[in-house]
């Protein structure tokens, strides 16, 4: 391969580039938390901190906390329930077919792509009826029905993976729905669930237009919570960023950790069955 | 140029061609039953809820006490002759080009940069990914304050005798006016498309990347062999290859981007004369705070017919391109 000689450097210097852009946000939210009041002027902005001030940490703890405990009870749940509604789905419309699942399964996907302004009126209505307005088992509940669509593409693209004749022979055995699910299915889904678990994990932590419509203040998870930080009397831009950091800090542990199965989330999330 | 099968997702396994027509049996039943919570669920929540909503938008229910008069088309009316909704329109529509044309470019750019077997590629990967896992009221939040009107990003432009106001500017660049709107690009959407777009760009690399990998080695040396360059190789052979990723890409941004509501609620509200006003924001004043109902409902179909433009075709298509 013939290139120039200067290509390969060019090529560093632009990644470096295009580094500098996405880590931009990050160092300046790093920096500004870092900060006493005093010196978050809009001339310093990028300016390092004189002194570590840690205490717009304490504050923004202080605020966020209980918001952050709503989200862990909202989010392990929902995530929990919806990805075992997904396997099951997954597993019946990948493996026990019958005419017109596929024509049903799209009729299911489409769910995943409305804008969920189309159904909100409604929706608060009928969880007014129900008794779980403002609860965070009604946001539970939300997630789980709002994210049939994407959990069931998801095991139904990583379960059409497994051979048919895996389950055939299974059949033969005189093995049922169930037991195949049980013993042949669910041994070789770690990985569906690491991903589609995950997903749902991040979705649900970070999603704002139900939160913000189906709950009021002490039920509230912390997105919006976080977004009440910037509405109240003067904007302390140090406990602002240290409220970011604090309120984003799950899913980036989670994509910290577990990047590769995130990214196939992705993946898997994009693309139709 | 044969095509080249590309699969940015895992292809599901060859189904066999010939599915025996079997007798339901109880296990089929079991399946069945298993299933159908979440069918009638979706028809529910979904399509009920749709049509629920549809309702209210010919409604006259315009106050916190529900009216179910009917109103006919008068709250669309009202709609399409607001100034405010005019502007949310021509918002949409330039927030969703300019976005989408970005992130196609830098994602395409970014991911043949990862492909090159860099040092510390998946560093590099990693840092252009992250934003993913954030939530657009955190990137709201950190980019309202990198785009402050009178510091941030703007001590950069100064010295080049820029002088902006970002998110408070009212301006709208290449304006002319259409009836009452001015058409043309608001420089306040400007800010709220650079964050969008250094929010969601790691997807479009995700799915190039893997679009990428999935492009035998043989097509490019075989490329190479007939003498094309490097930059002949990707403008004449990979990014044509590329193509089916680009309309996935698309149809996902411009499903997100129609219906954005967080980011701007997050970074701006709707600015000064509404210059970043969209439909998901002025949906939720309407509906939550104004209890304008049949209005908001009114934009929420607005909202889903624009979404369903794009996503119906796609799913009908893919439907039969795939199973």
């Amino acid at each position: 391969m013939a290139k120039p000689l200067w290509a390969r450097p060019f090529l560093y210097m632009l990644a470096l580039a295009m580094s500098a852009f996405f880590l931009l946000p990050v160092y300046v939210m790093i920096v500004t938390s870092l900060k006493p009041l005093d010196e978050v002027t809009l001339a310093d902005m990028w300016k390092l901190p004189s002194t570590v001030d840690w205490s717009s940490y304490a504050t923004a703890f202080e605020k966020l906390a209980p918001n952050f405990w709503n989200s862990i009870l909202l989010v392990v749940p929902a995530t929990l329930l919806s990805a075992l509604l997904g396997a099951l789905n997954g597993y019946v419309l990948s493996k026990w077919k019958f005419k017109g699942a596929d024509a049903l399964f799209t009729l299911i996907l489409f769910g995943m792509f409305i804008p969920y302004q189309s159904i909100l009126i409604p929706l608060i209505q009928f969880l007014r009826e129900i008794g779980l307005y403002n609860t965070i088992p009604g946001l539970v509940f939300v997630h789980v029905v709002y994210g049939i669509p994407i959990t069931t593409l998801m095991f139904r693209n990583f379960y059409a993976a497994i051979p048919d004749e895996m389950i055939e022979s299974a059949k033969i055995d005189g093995a049922g729905f169930v037991r195949i699910f049980r013993y042949i299915m669910l041994p070789l889904s770690v990985t569906g669930f690491v991903v589609v678990a995950i997903w749902q994990f991040t979705n649900i932590w970070n999603e704002f237009l139900f939160a913000v419509t189906i709950t009021t203040s002490d039920k509230q998870p912390i997105m919006v919570a976080l977004q009440n930080l910037s509405g109240s009397q003067i904007v302390q831009w140090n406990v602002q960023m240290a409220g970011a950091l604090l309120a984003a800090l799950p899913t980036l542990l989670v994509y910290i950790f577990l990047g590769k199965y995130f990214v196939r989330g992705l993946l898997a999330g994009s693309v139709k069955g | 140029m044969e095509t080249v099968k590309i699969a940015p997702a895992k292809e599901t396994a060859a189904v066999p061609a010939v599915r025996k027509k079997r007798k339901w049996t109880a296990d089929h039943w079991l399946a069945a039953a298993f299933l159908a919570p979440s069918v009638a669920l979706i028809f529910l929540f979904v399509y009920g809820f749709i049509g629920w909503t549809g309702y209210v938008s010919v409604s006259n229910w315009n106050s916190l006490v529900p009216d179910w008069s009917f109103a006919g088309l008068k709250n669309y009316q009202y709609l399409f002759q607001d100034f405010r909704f005019q502007a949310d329109l021509r918002n949409t529509l330039v927030f969703t080009v300019l976005f989408i044309a970005v992130v196609i470019v830098l994602g395409q750019l970014l991911a043949i940069l990862l492909d090159q077997k860099l040092r510390g590629e998946s560093l590099f990967r990693n840092i252009f990914f992250f934003p993913m896992a954030l939530s657009f009221v955190v990137t709201g939040v950190v980019w309202q304050w990198l785009f402050n009107p009178s510091t941030g990003v703007n001590l950069f432009l100064k010295p080049f005798g820029l002088d902006s106001k970002w998110y408070t500017d009212t301006t709208i660049a290449a304006g002319f006016h259409w009836g009452k709107i001015e058409f043309g690009i608001p420089v306040a959407m400007i800010a709220v498309v650079v964050a969008a777009v250094w929010q969601m760009t790691g997807f479009a690399v995700a799915m190039y990347l893997a679009g990428l990998r999935a492009i035998p080695d043989e097509v490019r040396e075989a490329a190479r062999m007939d003498g094309a360059t490097e930059f002949q190789l990707y403008w004449k052979i990979i990014l044509p290859l590329l193509r089916p990723i680009t309309v996935s890409v698309i149809i996902i941004m411009a499903h997100i981007s129609l219906k954005i509501f967080d980011l701007i609620y997050a970074m701006t509200g709707p600015g000064a004369n509404f210059v970043t006003d969209v439909p998901g924001v002025y949906m939720f004043e309407t509906t939550f705070r104004g209890n304008y109902y049949a209005n908001g409902a009114a934009i929420a179909i607005v909202m889903l017919l624009s979404v369903a433009i794009f996503i119906v075709p796609y799913l009908i298509s893919s439907r039969k391109g795939g199973s």
